[in-house]
């Protein structure tokens, strides 16, 4: 074999190799990057239901009904807008009314978010930067972008 | 008082680390060898220095020193001594101050076992590492000094995060700074060697038991942090391609990658040019898990206090050191001769295998972590990339790299023969199918994919045995040639070939878990059962209980297999007094088959709990196999051809080493 040959072989296999990295990476990134919105941005933005997103604000103080089984449904707001947002399993330890949270699913036809992940922050004073940008938006937050401590 | 002395220690350690940056390298272009020397004065009087400031710090925490702003927002008097002094790093400040001795570690342990270095080499490499102190120390002292003093002091600290309350987290922080910091010597070595211009197969040779040590600690670092978000974070998975995890998962890539290709280069004087640039970019990105976690760029259960000053100092540090060493590697690499002719299929074409998928592996894991930060930069759209994306880019290209795995200790040097190979590896392959069968026979049912990844993990395991067998001449020579040979195998060949199954182990449980992982949420009322994975469970209510720092409600949960009890689990929620935060403790029945996993969830109405149960097959496999990888490590490590000082004096300036082998 020549060194030629030797290098073609070895250029070939590197090429082939990125080339299906950068498709499964574009392929991945076309289809499992979740995006991000506001109560207000579902009420402006005409999300489609079925589209997997993420939501985030505060839990509207006297929202959260729990009904039969571990089903719960409560209300997020940015002050703004609120969204009604329905999940079924054990929420998070800093789960209460007036905390911020981010929750991942999907918007039903009935305008209702049906949640498969809730996410509440392990510390009290922690505001998801998101929700914290959300809220500045409507101009509610004012405290620091992100909470204190946290590992 | 204490904390004074440790005020002023960490200011001397910036003194020391200056001279240390200075003189050794300056005396290494001038040949100047008392010059050379005071690197490794300097390298032992900075752990010093920095020993001292960080008992003063521990002290302050133990006594708990409430005079002290850090001890105050981190530490509390009614916390248990263990994270008391886990406290200590448990915190940017005091981590911080961790990171710097480790580094001074690493840098006092060159100069302590690197007796046989050339000089000049050995000086520019306390020179480099001297630079990064200087850094770290500069933004310790600047940003964030942990001995600030507070006043009027307050009675009561503030306490340590619940959650970071346990055993396996309080020594996870070290371990992973050990790996971290650890690749600032493959760094400092290639930075070295582009200064002097000299990079040669003894250069491999010093630099791969180094890089060794520290991938070690960053394996066991990485599985020790997914063990305790396996059961702290009661979320009942061990890996979430969290941005923190991604952070410290990437140099583990690339420390990974840079273990294989310094082998190339040690044996076959080949791969230069690419084994340099691995050992800049795995401590560059060490650098950039350091950056992500603390600047508070990113949104994860790790984020440590965000201040934009610190972020942009952290961030200058890694542009500096990254962009400095890219830039002397630009200049420098046509100067590096290539030798080593290989054929593609062979050895080093293995070796090169590896590396590409590798790296391109780590490449996918970086994409994934910074191009949220990059669109919301670009467009201000917001996004998450979550486990999807890495599910289906990291995991196709880990398939090949797997099934090529056991080939690669069977080709030749220079050239391999593929067929010889396969042959060799026929009880391997045997042992696979059985595998697949098996994994098919018993799992009855999940995706049809998963026992073929059963088999994946067989095969790495047995490809590595095999290896072992055949070097011995098992099966085909009398037992005590077997023995003798045996014997008389090298420990790191035993090593490559323990880490090897480690990873084959942790294959299998991986695999497992993610296909046959059953989950179940119920509301329960005491007294009513609920089944899941053959166990029953029934729920005999919930009693109050008072902890050391923290109140508690426990679930009781009598849980029976076959009618037979075989334990209680005792899942509960705490409520930490200070600071006041609620935790979840999940009770799990751990056993070979799987992890029997119960979090107790809210209270409901009538004294109701909503209960999440899950079963984690062969969980335990992925934890046992980072130990097994930790192991192989060690093995290869005590072998004496690679022991730290072990490679013969080199005489300085002489034309070329020649490889021991």
């Amino acid at each position: 074999m020549t060194r030629k040959q030797r290098r073609s072989i070895l250029i070939g296999t590197c090429v082939a190799v990125l080339g299906v990295a950068v498709g499964l990476v574009l392929f991945a990134l076309e289809d499992s990057i979740v995006f991000f919105y506001s109560p207000s941005d579902i009420a402006e933005k005409n999300i489609k239901p079925g589209q997997r997103i993420r939501i985030g604000g505060l839990v509207q103080e006297g929202s959260v009904k729990r009904g039969g089984g571990a089903r719960v449904e409560f209300a997020v707001t940015d002050t703004a807008k609120t969204l009604p947002v329905a999940y079924t399993g054990v929420l998070p330890d800093l789960f209460r009314e007036g905390q911020g949270i981010v929750a991942e699913g999907k918007l039903g036809s009935d305008g209702v978010f049906v949640a498969e992940n809730v996410l509440a922050k392990h510390d009290e004073n922690y505001m998801p930067p998101e929700v914290a940008d959300a809220l500045q938006k409507q101009g509610v937050w004012q405290g620091e972008k992100t909470g204190k401590k946290g590992y | 008082m204490i904390a004074e002395v440790g005020h002023f220690a960490l200011i001397l350690a910036l003194g020391v680390a200056l001279v240390q940056t200075v003189l050794p390298i300056w005396g290494a272009q001038r040949g100047d060898l008392a010059m050379m020397n005071v690197g490794s004065s300097a390298a032992q009087g900075q752990l010093a220095l920095l020993l001292v400031a960080f008992i003063g710090l521990t002290i302050a925490y133990v006594t708990s020193d409430f005079s002290l702003q850090n001890v105050v927002q981190n530490s509390h008097s009614a916390k248990p001594m263990l994270y008391k002094i886990s406290g200590v790093w448990g915190n940017h400040e005091g981590s911080m101050l961790l990171w710097v001795l480790i580094l001074a570690l690493f840098g006092s342990a060159v100069a302590l076992f690197g007796r046989n270095l050339p000089p000049d080499l050995k000086a520019n490499v306390l020179g480099v590492q001297g630079s990064i102190s200087v850094a770290f120390l500069t933004f310790i002292i600047t940003t964030s000094n942990p001995f600030t003093r507070i006043h009027p002091a307050p009675f009561e600290g503030q306490g340590l995060n619940p959650i970071l309350q346990d055993p396996a987290l309080s020594f996870h922080p070290p371990f992973l700074y050990m790996g971290y910091v650890g690749f600032s010597i493959a760094f400092s070595f290639a930075v070295a060697a582009l200064i002097t211009g000299r990079i040669d197969p003894a250069w491999a040779r010093w630099v791969r038991p180094w890089t060794l040590a520290a991938w070690m600690f960053l394996t066991i670092g990485i599985s020790m942090g997914s063990w305790w978000a396996y059961y702290e974070l009661g979320w009942g998975g061990w890996w979430f391609w969290d941005p923190v995890e991604n952070a410290s998962f990437m140099p583990w890539l690339a420390g990974t990658a840079l273990l294989h290709s310094a082998l190339v280069m040690e044996k076959r004087d080949a791969l230069k040019v690419w084994t340099v640039l691995l050992a800049i970019l795995a401590f560059s990105l060490s650098l950039m898990g350091t950056f992500l976690v603390r600047s508070g760029v990113l949104t994860s259960v790790h984020s440590f206090a965000v201040d934009p000053a610190r972020g942009v100092f952290i961030l200058a540090i890694m542009v500096l050191f990254t962009g400095g060493a890219l830039a002397l590697f630009a200049s420098r690499a046509g100067l590096l001769r290539q030798g080593g002719l290989f054929a593609p299929v062979s050895r080093e074409g293995a070796l090169v295998l590896n590396n590409l998928l590798i790296t391109t592996a780590c490449a996918a894991v970086f994409v994934g972590t910074l191009y949220p930060l990059a669109l919301e930069a670009v467009t201000g759209a917001k996004i998450s990339v979550g486990p999807p994306f890495f599910n289906a880019t990291f995991g196709p290209l880990m398939i090949p790299l797997l099934i090529a795995m056991p080939y690669g200790p069977f080709l030749s040097w220079k050239r391999g023969d593929i067929l010889g190979a396969s042959q060799r590896l026929w009880v391997a392959a045997f042992f696979t199918l059985l595998a697949i069968i098996a994994a098919y026979a018993v799992s009855g049912s999940g995706p049809w994919l998963a026992p073929l990844g059963i088999g994946l993990g067989m095969w790495v395991i047995m490809g590595a045995i095999s290896e072992v067998g055949f070097r011995a001449k098992a099966f085909r020579a009398p037992l005590d040639e077997v023995l003798r040979r045996l014997r008389n195998l090298p420990r790191s060949a035993y090593g490559a070939a323990v880490a090897h199954i480690g990873i084959g182990v942790m294959v299998l449980g991986i695999v497992a878990t993610t296909a046959w992982q059953s989950e179940k949420i119920v509301a329960l009322s005491p007294g009513q059962t609920a089944s899941i994975a053959g166990y029953e469970l029934k729920f005999a209510g919930v009693v109050p209980a008072q902890g050391p720092n923290y109140s508690e409600q426990v679930g009781q949960f009598v849980v029976s297999r076959g009618g037979k009890e075989v334990t209680r689990l005792l899942p509960s929620k705490r409520l930490y007094s200070a600071p006041e935060t609620a935790t979840t403790e999940a009770g799990i029945l751990g056993a070979w088959t799987g992890d029997l996993y119960v979090v107790l969830g809210d209270a409901l109405k009538d004294g109701a709990f909503s209960v999440r149960f899950y079963f984690n097959p062969l969980v335990r496999l992925i934890w046992i196999g980072t130990i097994i990888m930790f192991l192989g490590g060690l093995i290869s490590l005590s072998d004496r051809r690679l022991r730290v000082g072990a490679p013969k004096r080199a005489r300085v300036r002489a034309a070329q080493v020649v490889p021991a082998e």
